[in-house]
């Protein structure tokens, strides 16, 4: 076995079991013979549909930034919030932890991940490691599990049914582009970005 | 010899970060055998090299710990106050549940139990009997053990629902006149249950699950 050279090998992240690696293809999934962990999957998407699918979530992201998520009315008054609205009604409220919390879950996480994967693909498209590559890719390991736009928008649909309760409320754009931005979180999530490590050659761009 | 060899019998060592595959400097035959204190990186990433994620059990039980004593006023403590001309009303995470339901929202209402009740005590149960078991080495339904591990990983941040209801209700309701919504401090406590389970269940390392007595033979 000390004759496989180790970029050859595999190791389950789960329970550290050493695999010879193989090559999929399209649909193939390997899991770990010890522990069923998911060791890695192949994707049918080309670098360039990630680029792309990254592009629109950024838009979605502005949209979901700026348009209001919800209106409320009473009385012939209407309030929106937004979600910049809402981080700064928390830090008023002396909810500050609260408030820290969705910043950096749903604003700042969420941004840093997705300016970085851009980057990232930008240059591995042709195969090279965009400058920046290892900081980058460090970060974006750590950052991974901290972004919760999907759980944001599961809350504001629950917000808006008990806010019914004593008010007109209108669901507006801002939770559309939210919800668009799940959907594509959701294909995000199930594309391994650490296969950029062996694709790209190390040499920086 | 094993049909599945584990990372420490070939003498070769996984980076977390990267999963470049690489000599185990801490390794007995490795040529410049690494020490216990020493600080081994991986050639790719430039992350530390752990065999195990570095005091994984105390550091886990900790944050366990923790979130426990913030659960606790989370749970007692109410999250939100809402006020209206005639009447104030402070809701805990099990009241807004009830009020869901009983306002004509059952299906909403189970998904809220489920993020902030069932998710947070699954995590407390699963994590906890992962970092008993996993001390004392049995090898007691290690593949059940393993997939709990995952499964807790994968839909811990949802409990942060209840967190982004309070917080939207507040932004909307906040500028009207004849009512009023506040968050309370439970939902600080039950933001910080869930940022600390979350740590918890990241520094503990699910190859301890494997590592077992069994493990050097
Ligand atoms: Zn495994
Ligand atoms: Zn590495």
């Amino acid at each position: 076995m000390s004759t496989t050279p180790h970029d050859a090998l595999m190791i389950c992240e789960h329970c550290d079991t050493v695999y010879r690696r193989r090559v999929l293809t399209r649909g193939d999934v390997a899991k770990c013979a010890r522990c069923q962990a998911i060791l890695e999957r192949h994707h049918g998407l080309s670098r360039n549909a990630m680029l792309a699918l990254v592009l629109t979530a950024m838009i979605m992201f502005v949209q979901a930034n700026i348009w209001p998520i919800v209106t409320l009315g009473l009385n012939g008054q209407e309030n929106s919030a937004t979600l910049w609205g809402t981080i700064i009604a928390m830090w008023q409220q002396d909810a500050k932890v609260v408030s820290v919390l969705a910043a950096a879950t749903l604003f700042f996480f969420p941004l840093v991940k997705m300016i970085s994967i851009g980057w990232l693909l930008l240059f591995a498209r042709s195969g090279r490691r965009a400058p920046g590559f290892v900081p980058m890719m460090v970060t974006l390991h750590y950052v991974g599990p901290w972004t919760m736009s999907e759980v944001f928008v599961l809350g504001a649909l629950v917000a808006i049914v008990k806010a019914r309760v004593y008010f007109d409320v209108i669901a507006e754009p801002g939770i559309y582009a939210y919800a668009v931005l799940t959907l594509l979180i959701t294909v995000f999530a199930s594309v391994d970005l650490r296969s950029l490590w062996e694709l790209t050659s190390e040499k920086p761009a | 010899m094993s049909a599945l060899p584990r990372a420490s019998d070939l003498g070769v060592i996984g980076c977390h970060v990267c999963r470049l595959v690489s000599s185990d400097p801490f390794d007995h035959d490795h040529p410049d055998h690494a020490g216990h204190g020493d600080v081994a990186t991986c050639p790719r990433c430039g992350s530390a090299l752990h065999r195990r994620k570095a005091a994984s059990y105390s550091r886990s039980w900790a944050l366990l710990i923790a979130a426990f004593m913030m659960y606790i006023p989370a749970n007692l403590m109410p999250i939100m106050r809402t006020a209206s001309l005639n009447d104030i009303d402070d809701n805990t995470i099990l009241s807004g549940v009830v009020e869901l339901w009983t306002k004509g929202s059952p299906d909403l209402a189970v998904i809220v139990f489920t993020a902030s009740i069932v998710v947070p005590m699954l995590k407390f149960l699963v994590l906890g009997t992962l970092l008993i078991t996993s001390q004392r080495g049995t090898d007691w339904a290690r593949p059940q053990r393993a997939k709990l591990y995952r499964l807790v990983e994968l839909i811990g941040y949802w409990s942060m629902l209840d967190v982004f209801v309070v917080s939207l209700l507040t932004a909307l309701v906040r500028f009207n006149v004849l009512s009023l919504v506040e968050p309370l401090p439970g939902v600080i406590f039950f933001g910080l249950t869930v940022v600390l389970t979350m740590f918890a269940s990241m520094t503990f390392d699910p190859r301890l699950i494997w590592d077992g007595r069994e493990t050097h033979e």
